[in-house]
């Protein structure tokens, strides 16, 4: 019962953390309600399409911004992608640099779009790490018999 | 002269500073130069015009001086359009008018230059003109005085040949002659004295000088001392030596008596006289000398008297031959000169020098001084008669001539008045360069300012869309944080941040609005739309409101409005909203009153309007009088206006709503600007009601856009009622569009309409006012109404045979009044039909629970004001035993969307994986079945007819095939039937309304999905599943 205690306290903190940080936002946890006994790995699911998404966009859109020519236009509906699907997810800081990253591809600036890809990158690898870190501590506490905190 | 020239510029200069360089002022001065400039020509032309011809001189001068006038005039002209030209484009370099100045300056200086040069040559030509024909005057007077003398000797001469050789004895004596001469002295005025001398051989000398008694003297001698004195002249002279001939005077004027006896011939110059005079026959003169006697200049005149008359063309030897002697006349030229000028006038100008220039290079002075003078000198001939003597006179002016004043001052003239406008035309072009550089200055400004306007626009609408999306977010949080359980404190804390948040986002909206009217960039929608409908929404909004505050809330549409008008709902709503919510937000007590009228009808009204009673409104509180906020309408004085109402012809509606409440009006002092953005009565106000005070502004604005006007009254303490007047198309009257959209609006009305259909009812209400607002919402239903004012009378209709009275509709007012009327009522209406039913019509839910308690035996059903026809028919379905009412009634949203969606058929439309499967889940958690497309292809491939959908949301924005394409696509392939179709969107700005129904969708909804707006768009097109299954 200790464990399962703590674990849940660990969890909420974790999540807390995460919102502070500003890795996800309230559309998280929107994603996180739609949760339910009909689907029940349907957060993660979603996770794991995002980061799915997120990696060939940004495979794609490093491709096209090697080019000689870059295809501005195609790297901004690349973005464009990646910050409504970051929206969907609560992926917060994503979709921030998915906001600076399309100001960057209206005014053509190659720097500016590889140093957004870079970040974009970056983000995505952290908040997979955290989220998966997330998901674990929630199968833990599904072990342990326990439930899932809501967050308020 | 140059000094007062200066001077009078200076003056000019500081006059012209004095105007400030106003470019009218400059205008006016060159004008003026202008004007004078051609005057002043003009002048010259015409004075020089009289000179001339008084000079005599040919129109040459007259032509140049047209020329000179057509040149100034002309170049007047041309600067003067050339001015123009400047002030028109404005566009010329400074340079090239810089140039130009100098050009001007340069090429008057030359010209008025020119003009001293050409005008003093003409005052030298006048000057020398006169002094010629004084000149010439002067010696023809001579020359014909000399004549006259000379004939005068001629004659003489013939005298002498007649009277003394022709005569023997002679008839002449010394004594004769000199008194005949003295007497005729005055027909030679030239002549101071005549002599006679006779021709005698020295063979005949002995014997003249024994007749004569003296001898012949010879003259030389004479000659060499002319000083001697008179009386001793005689005496002294030798007698002359023997010679061949001798021509001693015999007979001489008293003036000259001392020649008598001299031999004539003798003299250098009067032997040449004589021997010249004897063999021409004329008269002949000497040269200028000193006169014996006076020692004045004179020339002597000498005629030879023959002893026959000779031919003309006689030889001279036979005139020497035939010669008898000689009369000379002595012409004291000096005096007589002097003598003749002095008879002419102007003889102080002119001073007159004769010459004898027999030899040409010594000319004799006979007359004048000899003051030698390089100016003006005219020279006339004298011709005395003797062909070998030639003699000519010469004036000159005793002045030099003055200085050419006219000239100097008139190229002066020019030149100040050249300078002038040279200097109007550089401050001009200073004043025009300068407002140019203050207009490109404005200009820059202007741009910046309008810049800025647009970055302030930009700012505003993306920090509203900023800042609405995550509110909706926070919205939707809250809305699914009620769905939870919490206890009534948290249910409490949540509605307050759920009001709070809305409230945010309505302002945000309302700034978003505002900024859009100013950059205009606000359209108005055109569709049709249910008005009646739109009053409920609006009503509904409110009730909650109302309820709170005890407030009575009414709607009244006439009858004559059409059911269905064809506006922008949307903005239609806004305005009354806005309208509305100001009502309720500073009334405490009484109404709100909305009623939508046709313009028509009120104006026939006018009136006929008696002044409101106090009890014939809503809540028995006095109200302002609405109809004095609507006078002052334009549509309401057509005379005035170029749109006048004409329903007749037109299908145009125009209405007229109006917002009556009993609040605390709007100060005096506060109501000018009630319509100014951002202006609340106070700032207290907003403190005590919030709120920007926007949203009258953009009523006003809106208004506007539907061609109607707003206007309002308000007395304090009494309360406010505004008016505005809107432009609709009647809605039914061409239906042949838009089909399905109608046919919905008929079916919502259809449904509430259709089980009530025919039947009868009674309302109970003393007020008029309220009972026409209920009759107009039971109406609506297809109930026929009939209004009675008491119980009693109500009692007495019902028992009428006649009619079946289906339902009875009780004021809560009169029911309370007297309990036992109402027991009494009750039970004669279940004596005479028992299925009637009875409602009461009440205010506020509180107040019927208590009374129903108290009433005891019978409790029949309360409708709560504001009486809506959605809300009725749900309570009369209820009380008449069917099924529950209205499920969007009061209920929560996400409850009723699970109503809505439970068991629909949802087809989700977007490229992006996450955001379609996290759409789908939040409709499959409201019960919906949801398929879900990643591309347009597939969406039309899944819509194509015949499909089992219910409802479409489609994100706009896919690679390929967007949503608007798509949802064109499949509403061509649509051939009857027509599924609703969303778009989703996260950029609430771009996506407009408009382009949505362009493409033939229906609505759209904010990504990710919030559930209140997921309601509203959703229930415009789905049934409750409830009242589907009725």
């Amino acid at each position: 019962m200790d464990v399962l205690n703590q674990l849940q306290r660990q969890y909420t903190d974790f999540t807390a953390l995460l919102y502070r940080e500003g890795f996800v936002d309230d559309n998280f946890t929107q994603v996180q309600k739609l949760q339910d006994e009909s689907s029940p790995d349907f957060v993660v699911e979603v996770a794991s399409l995002f980061f799915e998404d997120c990696e060939k966009l940004v495979n794609n859109m490093a491709e096209a911004l090697e080019q000689q020519d870059v295809d501005f236009k195609q790297v901004d509906s690349h973005v464009h992608q990646l910050k409504g699907s970051s929206s969907s997810m609560g992926a917060a800081r994503i979709k921030n640099v998915c906001i600076a990253f399309k100001t960057f591809c209206e005014t053509q600036n190659r720097d500016g779009c590889l140093r957004c890809l870079q970040q974009v990158n970056h983000e995505h690898t952290q908040l997979k790490t955290n989220l998966q870190a997330l998901f674990t501590l929630e199968r833990q506490i599904v072990a342990n018999g326990g439930s899932i905190p809501v967050m308020q | 002269m140059f000094l007062d020239v200066s001077c009078l510029l200076l003056f000019w200069m500081s006059l012209h500073h004095v105007f400030g360089f106003g470019l009218k002022a400059g205008h006016l001065l060159w004008r003026l130069c202008c004007w004078i400039v051609s005057v002043v020509s003009m002048n010259w032309f015409i004075n020089g015009g009289i000179l001339e011809t008084k000079a005599g001189m040919l129109g040459d001068g007259g032509k140049m001086w047209l020329k000179c006038l057509e040149k100034v005039s002309g170049n007047s002209c041309k600067i003067h359009h050339l001015y123009y030209q400047y002030i028109g484009s404005m566009r010329i370099r400074k340079t090239w008018w810089r140039k130009l100045l100098v050009a001007w300056i340069v090429g008057w200086i030359a010209v008025s230059v020119w003009i001293f040069w050409y005008m003093s040559s003409q005052a030298f030509e006048k000057r020398k003109e006169t002094l010629a024909s004084m000149c010439d005057e002067r010696a023809r007077m001579l020359q014909d005085q000399f004549n006259v003398s000379m004939n005068h000797v001629q004659a003489m001469s013939i005298l002498i040949s007649t009277f003394h050789h022709g005569k023997n004895p002679s008839a002449i004596d010394q004594r004769t002659f000199a008194r005949y001469t003295e007497r005729t002295a005055f027909e030679r005025p030239l002549t101071s004295g005549v002599a006679y001398a006779v021709r005698v051989l020295h063979s005949e000398r002995e014997q003249f000088e024994n007749q004569q008694g003296w001898t012949i003297k010879r003259m030389d001698t004479f000659e060499q001392s002319p000083v001697q004195k008179d009386d001793s002249v005689a005496e002294a002279l030798e007698p002359s030596p023997i010679q061949e001939e001798y021509a001693p005077v015999i007979f001489a004027q008293d003036t000259v008596a001392h020649v008598v006896s001299l031999d004539m011939l003798s003299g250098t110059e009067d032997r040449e006289n004589v021997l010249r005079a004897r063999a021409s026959g004329k008269g002949v003169l000497t040269a200028p000398f000193r006169l014996l006697k006076t020692n004045r200049l004179g020339v002597i005149l000498t005629f030879a008297v023959y002893k026959t008359d000779l031919p003309s063309n006689a030889m001279p030897s036979e005139r020497i031959q035939a010669t008898d002697g000689y009369i000379g006349g002595i012409f004291d030229i000096e005096s007589l000169v002097e003598k003749l000028l002095q008879q002419l006038a102007s003889k102080q100008t002119i001073l007159v020098n004769v010459y004898d220039i027999t030899n040409q290079s010594h000319p004799i002075s006979m007359y004048g001084s000899n003051v030698s003078d390089d100016g003006l000198e005219h020279v006339s001939a004298l011709n005395f008669g003797d062909p070998f003597r030639k003699h000519e006179m010469r004036c000159r002016f005793k002045q030099k001539p003055p200085w050419p004043w006219l000239a100097i001052t008139t190229s002066i003239g020019i030149l100040v008045i050249v300078l002038l406008i040279g200097y109007i035309f550089h401050a001009t072009m200073n004043r025009i360069a300068k407002v140019e550089d203050d207009c490109h200055k404005m200009e820059e400004l202007k741009k910046r300012a309008e810049a800025a306007d647009v970055a302030k626009s930009q700012f505003l609408a993306t920090v509203s869309h900023e800042i609405r999306t995550p509110m909706n977010g926070v919205l939707g949080m809250l809305q699914m944080l009620m769905d939870t359980e919490l206890d009534a404190t948290q249910q409490d804390y949540v509605r307050t941040a759920q009001d709070s948040g809305k409230a945010l986002v309505s302002l945000i909206n309302e700034v978003l609005d505002q900024a859009k009217i100013e950059s205009g960039k606000i359209e108005l929608e055109a569709m049709q739309f249910d008005l009646r409908a739109i009053m409920d929404e609006v009503l509904a909004l409110f009730s909650g409101k109302a309820h709170e505050k005890g407030v009575e809330l009414a709607v009244y549409v006439s009858d004559g409005v059409p059911e269905i008008v064809i506006g922008d709902p949307g903005r239609f709503r806004q305005i009354i909203t806005n309208l509305m919510g100001n009502s309720i937000k500073f009334t405490k007590k009484g109404h709100i009153f909305l009623t939508v009228h046709l313009v028509e009808e009120v104006m026939d009204s006018i009136d006929v309007e008696t002044e409101s009673s106090s009890q014939n409104t809503l809540s028995g509180l006095p109200v302002a009088d609405g109809s004095r906020s609507w006078v002052g309408f334009k549509i309401f004085n057509p005379e005035g206006s170029s749109h006048t109402p004409s329903p007749s012809s037109s299908d145009l509606v125009n209405i007229i709503v109006s917002v009556e409440d009993t609040g605390e009006g709007i100060p005096l002092e506060a109501q000018p600007r009630v319509f100014t953005p951002f202006m609340q009565v106070d700032p207290s106000i907003s403190r005590k009601y919030g709120g920007t005070g926007i949203g009258l502004s953009i009523s006003k604005c809106l208004v506007g856009l539907m061609n109607g006007e707003i206007g309002f009254v308000s007395i304090p303490d009494i309360g406010s009622t505004f008016t505005f007047t809107a432009v609709f198309s009647n809605g039914c009257c061409n239906s042949n569009d838009s089909k399905p959209q109608k046919q919905r609006l008929k079916n919502q009305s259809n449904t509430m309409s259709s089980r009530f259909q025919g039947m009868t009812a009674l309302v109970v209400d003393p007020k008029p006012v309220r009972a026409k607002v209920s009759r107009y919402q039971i109406q609506r239903l297809g109930i026929h109404v009939e209004l009675v004012l008491d119980l009693n009378q109500g009692l007495s209709s019902i028992s009428n045979e006649n009619k079946a009275v289906n339902m009875v509709f009780v004021e809560q007012e009169v029911w309370d009044r007297d309990s036992s009327i109402s027991a009494l009522f009750i039970y004669k209406l279940q004596q005479i039909d028992p299925v009637t039913k009875l409602f009461l019509l009440g205010n506020s839910l509180s107040s019927s629970r208590t009374n129903t308690a108290t009433s005891g035996f019978y409790t029949p059903s309360v409708i709560t004001k504001p009486l809506k026809a959605s809300m009725l028919s749900a309570s009369l379905q209820r009380a008449m035993g069917g099924n529950k009412g209205n499920p969007c009634n009061g209920e929560h949203p996400s409850l009723s969307l699970r109503n809505l969606l439970a068991g629909r058929k949802i087809l989700i439309v977007d490229d992006n994986k996450v955001n379609l499967i996290v759409a789908a889940a939040a409709l499959k958690k409201y019960g919906a079945d949801v398929v879900c497309a990643d591309s347009g292809q597939k969406a039309i491939k899944l819509l194509k007819p015949p499909h089992k959908f219910d409802a479409c949301f489609m994100d706009i924005q896919m690679p390929e095939m967007d949503g608007f394409e798509a949802t064109r696509i499949i509403r061509d392939m649509e051939s009857n039937g027509h599924i609703p179709i969303l778009a989703m969107t996260a950029d609430v700005i771009q996506a407009t309304y408009e382009e949505c129904q362009r493409c033939g969708m229906d609505g759209y909804v904010s990504k990710p999905f919030e559930a209140e707006q997921l309601y509203q768009e959703v229930s415009r097109f789905l049934q409750p599943t409830s009242s589907v299954n009725l």
